[in-house]
């Protein structure tokens, strides 16, 4: 576990060093989502309709934009080969990795994410479900995430390609979120959503990190 | 029975076949210095002996085990230092090498790192953010990284690369040091380091034509299955007879 | 000649038996287009538009056939790092790919008629949709790259991701829609397609099956001369630089390819 804590700190360290990263994820989040208003017109009831789908997309554009600098730049800077050579497990080391992305990005979105329901008029009876259903749906958008960011090491247009290859990927998290709090809003019990975010979840923790480490090796071949 | 040893090794990277048929052996104290021209592959020779990248054909052993069977064991015995110096412009020298000495599993790690930034006098930049270093400083802290914790094996890729001359008769010194307690070095330079008769590895006589070797892959296939006739819409090597001449 | 993927010994295997393929494949295409079209009743509700199925359900199948046999391939080439494995995988892709395209396309054709509209969010359809997304991902991260290997080998990691999201993928989208037809082709208790039409079905997913597999050989050769032609570039020997454009007897230097390689 030292690898994984050791990076952990690292990356968290350089965060905070270097802060704008993630109030940048939040203030896209924020400005997406105040993009839908203006594309659909400002009519409450419309807006509460579709509320949930919304932050849902925008808080998964919002993750997946940041995905890139998981591993881009310790890629550039040799970083990554050293720590492919390190002495730990490279599976824990992503999962640490995949944690300090989460606790930059993700658990801002879920802090933001109730204010943007209320301007989105939503009903407060889904606040609850909706920061569930996020606390459950993040961590597994940043393991997947994790994946796609290692396989486009080295590629031309990055970027533009991990939203190819990851977003596609983000599809189940994105019904059963957004269905959870749909079904909140409906007074219907969302547990049946929410365990099944919990099984992508437990899913993802337990596949992801050996995916993501093989495509890091690759990448340093 | 040499500790740390390679054999018939050949490199492959992409397509491109960068040299065939090495062998190279260490012991405890020894220093090999790999020379060569550009593109000789002392690079990725390097990389090969870290376990990076996957010889196509050969085998690295150290103590008689393939080192990719214990990856994490031969992690932990050596240091490479790549072209790279891997320094994040915003932690600071010592924060920036407190990860290395925590991957490491560094007993000691203020204590270590403060060791090894007296070794290279650049104890007075420990607080200093990466993005103020110079080019010889940021060396200077690579070079630092490979002195925390307990090794057996450096690799060593252009270390010299942006030291000035102190610098160098310093690194000299370290490498010195290293040997002097058992450890084996391989690095390659450009520049004279003042190494004590080392082992000297010429990639160039391992470079193979490329022509020559994609004859030999298919003279052996051909060895093997005699049945083969050479149909003409099957991509033989079209090798004009004058060239082939000339090439063996 | 691992690296290189044994072409000989693909070609050797795959050289008798490609004329073959190709006439079976003919053979099946002619007659289930035949009985598709010409032989086959046409369906009391829908009219004659119900011949659309006998495209849409094939090209179904095959891109579905096609993403698990690069999943497969991915496998392979993770397992036993075969590079036969990656090349494989990356000629399918554009087969697989155009397949699930067909198929949307022509269940968009078939809907009009049937639904009114060219595009409902029917479950099937939106998962074909996104199996098109995925593989026009791997697609694109197979070509990011400036080394082709490097590509392949990212891209049989992406297959074998994506093929284990695939099922959870089509639970999901199954959950999300309650508008889907039930499943007709496949099902506990026998087809329910009447059997004067099972016969053209299957001949024409056998078709297409056939043409996969020879479309698959023929990119894979492509590929492999594309290698050796690369390979031979890279050793230096069409150095089209003045006198040695014209081979003469000129005596190779070792040195080409050393600063070729660069």
């Amino acid at each position: 576990m030292t690898g994984f804590f050791a990076i952990l700190q690292r990356d968290l360290r350089l965060a905070l060093r270097q802060g704008a990263d993630s109030v940048m994820v939040v203030a896209f989040f924020i400005v997406t989502t105040t993009l839908f208003p203006f594309g659909v017109g400002p009519e409450a009831n419309i807006l509460a309709r579709i509320a949930s789908g919304v932050i849902w997309v925008s808080a998964l554009l919002a993750a997946m934009l940041s995905l890139e600098r998981v591993f881009q730049t310790d890629y550039e800077d040799g970083t990554l080969e050293l720590l492919t050579l390190s002495p730990v497990s490279l599976e824990l080391v992503v999962l640490g990795k995949a944690l300090a992305h989460w606790l930059t990005t993700g658990l801002p979105l879920i802090i933001a994410a109730p204010l943007m329901a209320v301007m989105l008029n939503m009903d407060p009876a889904g606040f609850g479900v909706l920061m569930v259903a996020m606390l459950l749906g993040t961590p597994a958008l940043s393991l997947i995430g994790a994946i796609g960011a290692a396989l486009i090491l080295g590629a031309r247009r990055g970027g533009v390609l991990v939203s190819l290859l990851v977003l596609p990927l983000y599809i189940p998290i994105l019904i059963f979120g957004a269905g959870a709090v749909e079904a909140a809003l409906l007074g219907v019990s969302a547990a049946a959503q929410l365990q099944i975010m919990g099984a992508i979840l437990l899913l993802a923790l337990a596949a992801t990190p050996f995916a993501t480490a093989h495509a890091l090796r690759q990448a340093m071949e | 029975m040499a500790v740390f040893s390679g054999s018939d090794l050949t490199c492959l990277r992409g397509e491109r076949l960068v040299f065939g048929g090495l062998s190279f052996a260490a012991n405890p104290g020894d220093a090999i210095m790999l020379r060569g021209r550009n593109g000789a592959g002392k690079s990725s020779l390097l990389r090969l002996m870290a376990g990076l990248l996957v010889p196509r054909s050969g085998m690295i052993t150290w103590d008689g085990e393939s080192i990719h069977k214990d990856r994490v064991g031969h992690n932990a015995r050596q240091q490479y230092l790549g072209h790279q110096d891997a320094i994040k412009p915003v932690l600071s020298v010592r924060d920036n090498l407190r990860l290395w000495a925590q991957l490491r599993g560094v007993k000691d790690i203020d204590a270590a790192i403060d060791t090894a930034l007296h070794a290279l006098e650049i104890h007075h930049l420990s607080r200093t953010a990466g993005r103020y270093l110079s080019s010889g400083q940021k060396r200077r802290t690579a070079l630092a990284r490979i002195l925390i914790g307990e090794t057996q094996l450096w690799l060593l890729d252009e270390p010299t690369v942006g030291l000035d001359r102190e610098s160098c008769a310093e690194l000299a010194r370290l490498i010195a040091d290293f040997r002097a307690k058992g450890g084996i070095v391989i690095y390659s330079t450009h520049i004279d380091l003042a190494v004590d008769d080392p082992a000297l590895l010429d990639l160039d006589e391992f470079a193979i034509p490329m022509v020559e070797w994609l004859q030999d892959q298919d003279a052996h296939e051909q060895d093997a299955d005699p049945e083969y006739d050479l149909d003409t819409d099957a991509p033989q090597l079209a090798v004009p007879s004058d060239r082939q001449g000339a090439a063996q | 000649m691992h690296r290189f993927a044994k072409p000989s010994v693909f070609l050797k295997i795959t050289a008798p038996i490609l004329p073959w393929l190709v006439g079976a494949t003919v053979i099946l295409i002619a007659s289930g287009l035949y009985f598709s079209l010409i032989a086959s009743p046409v369906d009391y509700q829908q009219g004659a538009t119900v011949r659309i199925m006998y495209l849409h359900v094939p090209a179904a199948w095959m891109g579905l056939f096609c993403y698990v046999g690069m999943a497969l391939c991915g496998a392979m080439s993770l397992i036993w790092k075969h590079p036969l494995a990656d090349i494989c995988a990356r000629a399918t892709a554009p087969i697989g790919a155009t397949f699930t395209a067909l198929c949307l396309i022509t269940g968009s054709l078939w809907g009009e008629p049937m639904w009114g509209t060219w595009w409902v969010w029917d479950a099937r359809l939106t998962s074909m949709l996104i199996l098109l997304f995925l593989y026009l991902g791997y697609i694109a991260l197979v070509n990011a790259f400036d080394d082709p290997e490097r590509g392949s080998k990212a891209g049989s990691a992406l297959a074998l991701v994506g093929a284990i999201n695939v099922p959870i993928v089509k639970f999901s989208v199954d959950w999300w829609n309650t508008l889907h037809q039930p499943a007709s082709i496949v099902r506990v208790d026998g087809p329910a397609v009447d059997p004067s039409m099972q016969l053209p079905l299957a001949l024409m997913i056998f078709g297409f099956t056939g043409y996969y597999f020879v479309v698959l050989i023929l990119r894979v050769r492509l590929e492999l001369n594309e290698r050796r032609i690369r390979a031979l570039h890279l050793s230096g020997m069409f150095d089209d630089n003045g006198e040695n454009s014209t081979a003469e007897t000129k005596p190779y230097d070792p040195s080409h390819n050393a600063e070729a390689s660069q």
